[in-house]
């Protein structure tokens, strides 16, 4: 099981044109570890997986797999296994063919072969379906003989590129624990992507945020969570998006309502914006902000409220199940759950 | 409001029929030719002509006989013409298939400098017409060298031989081009699974992309046969003697020759029947794809 470091890494499609998808990135994914890459669609993190693959050159920088540098290896050399978002089956063979297809290719006898497709079908309960064309599975099955084909092969890194995104949500939640279980069991390092914060923040031991910019944070989803290092990361990481208010004029009145502060005193301190998580703020009796819109969500419902004069909405999750669009309320906020960021959106240490 | 249902249910109704006649029309128009040449094979040369406008003019009767064939086999040599032509169609449709579609992978899911311009070269050769090409083709095919097998000896020229009749139809501008849009679609991470799993461009040409292609290759395989048995204009210029001599050719000689109209429509039903059949066998395949290729004929 290999680290995978990228050391001051770029990727461009065109050498011609000054269009980075990533410059300069340095990221080290530890041996083991469950890393997930997750951000916004373009971001680049399912060109990041591909240039661990070997299906993306690397256009500058060092690519290591525990110290050795790979740029230039083809990847059946680098040794990891890729699960692809639409299965990538083929369609002409049976699930056991499927599933031995790699082995055929790197001429393991056929005894050998057909013991590691079955022990391989077995952890993943397909000894069933191993006769079957991938057009007679359904799409959990389809999954597992990709993830089958992956781990036949014995390799030294997992890759999956958005792997539950064609399947619905009961079956997303299924596949998810199976991935997570399948980790735990084989203890591979795996490099997940993703567009799915929850997914993220519960399968990953650490979690790689990239944006158009690049990586904006690489950490454990408590540090993600609690310690956002950026406004770009603090709007997305959470369940809930976190409530991120700029310290100017227009928000002074909520500025206040919040914190206690003009904003002229908060941005004295180099605040540039506040943010609150919607857990964290309560709503109690009062006059200050008005009900818009109540979600409901089952056990909890997120209230947007406003307040007169404030351009925006703030979102607070609430148990409280009587509350309706015009009910009037205050919002209250624990200090300590309040995050702060300077002006260029960096995190502000307390 | 029942009234207007009513009409627009009869408007329907005369839709479909007027759909249904115009169809049969087309079918008869097209199919009427065909029949009239195999009936007209099995009769008597008079009998062709004096029921020419009878309704009955293609239903067996007493006169119909196997005379017209039995005189075309003892006359000519079209069983000789037939096996030249059938092994110029097999070996065109077989190398063809494997040329054209490998060109077209290399085109369509391999990364080379290049790409483009080849792409562009070979849209641009669909507009050609053979016409154009046959004399600077002809002078080339005369110059070149060939391994003798038979003599054990190299040779200038390929002219009256199989192979001048095939080698220059193998790449297939059309082909090349119908290959290529089938495998545009053919995913990309069927090809990058393929890499992963350590499968070789050739690999995962021949065992992971060709075999989800059946119906493009059965289109391909139409058009090739097509081409090469109704080749007429390259071996009446190539193909002097005999020997190496196609089916049409053969067909022209024996209109030459003859007057018996009977005769002459045998050795056209014998020549459009294996057209016939390969077209019928493959049919559902054929339309499929042409269907998904978006091309109309």
């Amino acid at each position: 099981m290999p680290n995978i470091v990228f050391r001051q890494a770029n990727k461009r499609y065109d050498e011609r044109v000054e269009n980075y998808v990533f410059k300069g990135l340095d990221l080290n994914i530890r041996k083991g570890e469950f890393t997930v890459l997750v951000g916004p669609s373009g971001c680049g993190k399912s060109t990041l997986l591909r240039m661990i693959a070997g299906l993306e050159s690397v256009s500058g920088g060092e690519l290591l797999f525990d110290g050795v540098r790979v740029n230039e290896l083809p990847p059946v050399a680098r040794g990891v296994a890729m699960v692809f978002q639409n299965y990538a089956l083929y369609a002409h063979m049976t699930v056991y063919d499927n599933i031995g297809f790699s082995l055929k290719i790197a001429g393991l006898p056929k005894a050998e072969r057909h013991r590691l497709i079955v022990d391989a079908a077995r952890q993943l309960q397909l000894e069933e379906l191993l006769q079957r064309k991938p057009a007679q599975l359904s799409g959990g099955q389809r999954q597992r003989v990709a993830i089958g084909r992956a781990i036949v092969r014995a390799p030294k890194a997992f890759l999956f590129d958005e792997p539950l995104s064609n399947l619905d949500t009961n079956l997303r939640g299924q596949m998810r624990t199976e991935i997570a279980q399948l980790h735990r069991k084989v203890g591979i390092t795996t490099v997940y992507v993703t567009h799915d914060q929850v997914e993220a923040m519960t399968l990953a031991d650490r979690i790689a945020v990239l944006s158009r910019n690049g990586l904006e944070q690489f950490g454990t989803p408590d540090e993600l969570f609690d310690m956002p290092a950026n406004v770009f990361v603090a709007g997305f990481i959470g369940s809930h998006r976190m409530n991120l208010i700029p310290v100017d004029a227009a928000h002074s009145p909520l500025l206040e309502h919040l914190t206690g502060q003009t904003h002229a005193q908060i941005a004295a301190q180099g605040v540039g914006t506040i943010g609150a998580r919607p857990e964290d703020l309560q709503l109690v009796g009062g006059e200050g902000a008005g009900v818009q819109l109540v979600e409901r969500l089952g056990a909890e419902s997120l209230v947007h409220l406003e307040l007169p004069g404030v351009p925006g909405a703030v979102s607070v999750l609430s148990t409280d199940r009587g509350l309706a669009f015009g009910q009037r309320r205050a919002l209250q906020l624990d200090r300590r759950h309040l995050h702060r960021f300077d002006a260029q959106g960096q995190r502000l240490k307390p | 409001m029942s009234a207007s249902r009513t009409s627009a249910g009869s408007r329907q109704v005369a839709a479909s029929v007027l759909h249904t006649a115009l169809l049969v029309l087309a079918a008869i128009v097209f199919a009427y030719p065909l029949l009239f040449m195999f009936a007209a094979g099995f009769k008597p040369g008079d009998a062709i002509f004096t029921e020419l406008g009878s309704p009955t003019a293609l239903i067996p009767d007493a006169r119909w006989s196997l005379d017209n064939y039995r005189a075309v086999f003892e006359k000519g040599s079209i069983g000789a013409y037939l096996l030249n032509s059938g092994l110029i169609a097999l070996v065109g449709v077989v190398g063809g298939i494997f040329i054209n579609s490998a060109v077209a992978f290399a085109l369509a899911k391999l990364e080379w400098r290049g790409r483009g311009l080849v792409l562009s070269l070979v849209i641009a050769i669909l507009i050609v017409p053979f016409e154009v090409l046959a004399i600077p083709l002809l002078l080339i095919v005369s110059k070149l060298p060939w391994f003798d097998v038979a003599s054990g000896s190299l040779t200038t020229g390929w002219l009256d031989t199989l192979h001048v009749q095939i080698v220059p139809f193998l790449a297939n501008a059309f082909c090349v081009f119908l290959f290529y849009q089938f495998f545009k679609d053919v995913p990309d991470e069927l090809v990058e699974a393929g890499r992963m799993d350590g499968a070789g461009a050739l690999t995962i040409y021949f065992r992971l992309v060709m075999p989800v292609c059946k119906p493009v290759i059965v289109t391909a395989a139409i058009i090739l046969f097509l081409g090469m048995w109704n080749q007429y204009l390259w071996p009446v210029m190539t193909v002097h003697t005999s020997g190496a001599r196609p089916v049409m050719v053969g067909l022209q000689q024996y209109f030459g020759r003859t007057t018996q109209w009977g005769e002459i429509m045998a050795y056209a039903s014998l020549i459009t029947l294996p057209v016939l059949l390969f077209f019928l066998l493959f049919q559902k395949h054929f339309i499929r794809s042409v269907v998904g290729a978006g091309i109309k004929g």
